[in-house]
């Protein structure tokens, strides 16, 4: 079993960082569900 | 055809201490949410005063008085830092005061929006007649001004927008219709500002780089409002207002919005316009935003700093057929972040980076100078968004090293020689990019440089239109020295050359 199978994730990205979609892309191997997922700009 | 060059540039900051307190969204949101808050109480003792916000290293870089390897050598944090006889002019601009800027307002509102007090209109008139760049036209626009019992009547009855300077209420911007809510005192305030900002950086470009603005044929705005009524709610324009009142008789222009990526992509559609033929001599301008002021406010307050987000940000770029001196905008090497480009930090950075140089047969250490987005970082550090040009700049070595065009042990040295600390106000679309422009021109005119890439980036997703962001990219070069005259010139030879052969050829017919 995978360490995020069965996880609910909250995903706040970062435009100068990892953006959402990157880590929701990420996450798509996995278990995991994703309920939320967001970009931001923090400047 | 020949590329555009970059002929000057203006930079602009204004302090703005009173609307950090009733203008910034930070402050406005948390005087609805939570009215009674510590960090209310606390702001106003965080604000600086107009001397130390001129002294601050990072605004006398933005306003060309230091460069940015000078910055660098001040030891972060810098806002515990000043600059010994820093000036309020400097090689690229100003650092306008409040008071000035709230006439420069009532200046350029030819809608007669803006209310000011007699005696503030008298006191801010005696400043501005000894300012270099506002001429007796412009301030006879500033009128005689109102009683202050006219003002706070319309502040209380007629929900005007009042206008603070040192904490009492001096004047106020009125609504320009009675439902519209996109012609609401607060809409129009905002708007406001951005035409006075954008018009001080139009006329500092004008004045420092002796450009006659007769010359000017085109004006793009690139700033973050939109101004237009309930019909047509970004209707435009701010190009020609801000034309308007600069003097630009011959221009028209328009408005370009991308969020922080609009300078860049408003650059190269000025470049490709010029080089075109389509105009000769383009201005891309922008105003600065009230409601970014005290932005990460909460954060200096917490940490007892002060608070860095005081200053409006303007300015403006000419960019003409090419002279054979200033450097060129290479239209051939741009970059944009497409629809399908995706959003993972590697193709991100091979979009706007790696795209163009493929397209060139460049290495990424072949470019001099990366300007990416050149955010403060004494401002966002703090505030917890780190130090966004280094993070970008770590982003473009380490795609270097995948690519094998720099060694991974190089890559902090890449950071230090490719790039530059930021110093500009967290003003949206004012760090974008563009800063870099006018230090970029000197350089290469000195010959410490040969190349830069602007970059943009925008956050699209703010809209809620779509969830992509933006960005886009142009190299800017040292000038070959071939200009469109020469280059003229010799076609005309030609011209004059197959001209003569064919009399020639005429004349054996006659003999005949």
């Amino acid at each position: 079993m995978g360490r995020y199978d069965g996880k609910k994730v909250i995903i706040i990205g970062d435009r100068d960082g990892i953006p959402g979609p990157a880590m929701e892309e990420c996450l798509k191997s996995t278990e995991a569900e994703v309920v939320f997922s967001s970009t931001e700009c923090f400047v | 055809m020949s590329f555009s060059v970059v002929k000057g540039s203006g930079y602009v900051l204004v302090h703005t201490p009173d609307m950090v307190l009733h203008n910034g969204t930070t402050q406005t949101t948390e005087r609805v949410v939570n009215p009674e808050s510590e960090y209310l109480k606390k702001l106003p003792n965080h604000l600086r005063s107009y001397q130390e916000t001129v002294s601050y290293p990072p605004n006398q870089t933005y306003i060309g008085n230091i460069t940015p390897e000078k910055l660098s050598e001040y030891k972060m944090p810098w806002y515990d830092k000043k600059i010994e006889d820093a000036n309020r002019f400097g090689k690229y601009g100003e650092i306008m005061p409040q008071d000035e800027f709230i006439g420069l307002m009532k200046i350029v509102d030819v809608f007669d929006l803006v209310s000011l007090e007699k005696s503030f209109v008298s006191d801010v008139k005696e400043k501005l007649e000894n300012h270099p760049l506002i001429t007796d036209e412009l301030i006879n626009k500033l009128k005689e001004g109102e009683e202050l019992e006219d003002i706070e009547n319309h502040i209380e009855k007629y929900e005007a927008e009042p206008i603070y300077n040192d904490g009492k209420v001096i004047g106020c911007v009125n609504r320009a219709h009675d439902v519209d809510i996109n012609l609401n005192a607060h809409t129009i305030y905002e708007n406001i500002v951005v035409k006075a900002s954008g018009a001080l950086a139009m006329l500092n470009l004008l004045n420092k780089n002796d450009i006659d603005p007769e010359n000017i044929d085109y004006i793009v705005e690139c700033s973050e409002e939109a101004c237009g009524d309930m019909n047509q709610r970004g209707g435009g324009n701010f190009a020609k207002s801000i034309g308007e009142i600069t003097g630009c008789v011959n221009a028209t222009g328009s408005d370009t919005r991308g969020f922080c990526a609009a300078p860049t992509h408003s650059l190269i559609e000025a470049a490709s316009l010029v080089q075109a033929g389509t105009y000769d001599n383009v201005v891309v301008v922008a105003g600065g935003a009230t409601a970014k002021l005290g932005m990460n406010g909460k954060d200096h307050v917490k940490k007892d700093m002060p608070v860095l987000e005081d200053t409006l940000g303007g300015f403006a770029i000419l960019v003409s057929k090419n002279d054979g001196i200033n450097p060129v905008l290479r239209t051939d090497l741009v970059g944009r972040h497409t629809v399908g480009t995706g959003s993972s930090p590697q193709a991100v950075i091979t979009s706007l980076i790696t795209n163009p140089l493929d397209k060139g047969d460049l290495k990424i250490t072949d470019i001099d100078k990366y300007s990416v987005e050149m955010q403060n970082p004494d401002i966002t550090k703090p505030a917890g968004a780190g130090d966004v040009p280094t993070s970008n700049y770590k982003m473009i070595g380490a795609l270097g090293v995948k690519r094998k065009e720099l060694e991974r042990k190089e890559l902090l040295n890449f950071v230090k020689n490719h790039g530059m600390p930021g110093w500009a106000p967290t003003q949206g679309h004012i760090p974008s990019g563009v800063p870099y422009v006018g230090f970029a021109r000197d350089a290469m005119a000195e010959g410490e440089i040969n190349s830069a890439m602007i970059v943009g980036k925008g956050s699209l997703f703010l809209g809620r239109m779509t969830n992509l962001f933006d960005g886009v990219s142009i190299v800017m070069e040292k000038n070959d020295g071939k200009s469109e005259e020469t280059e003229g010139a010799s076609e005309e030879t030609i011209k004059k050359m197959v001209a003569k052969a064919m009399r020639d050829f005429a004349s054996q017919f006659s003999d005949e």
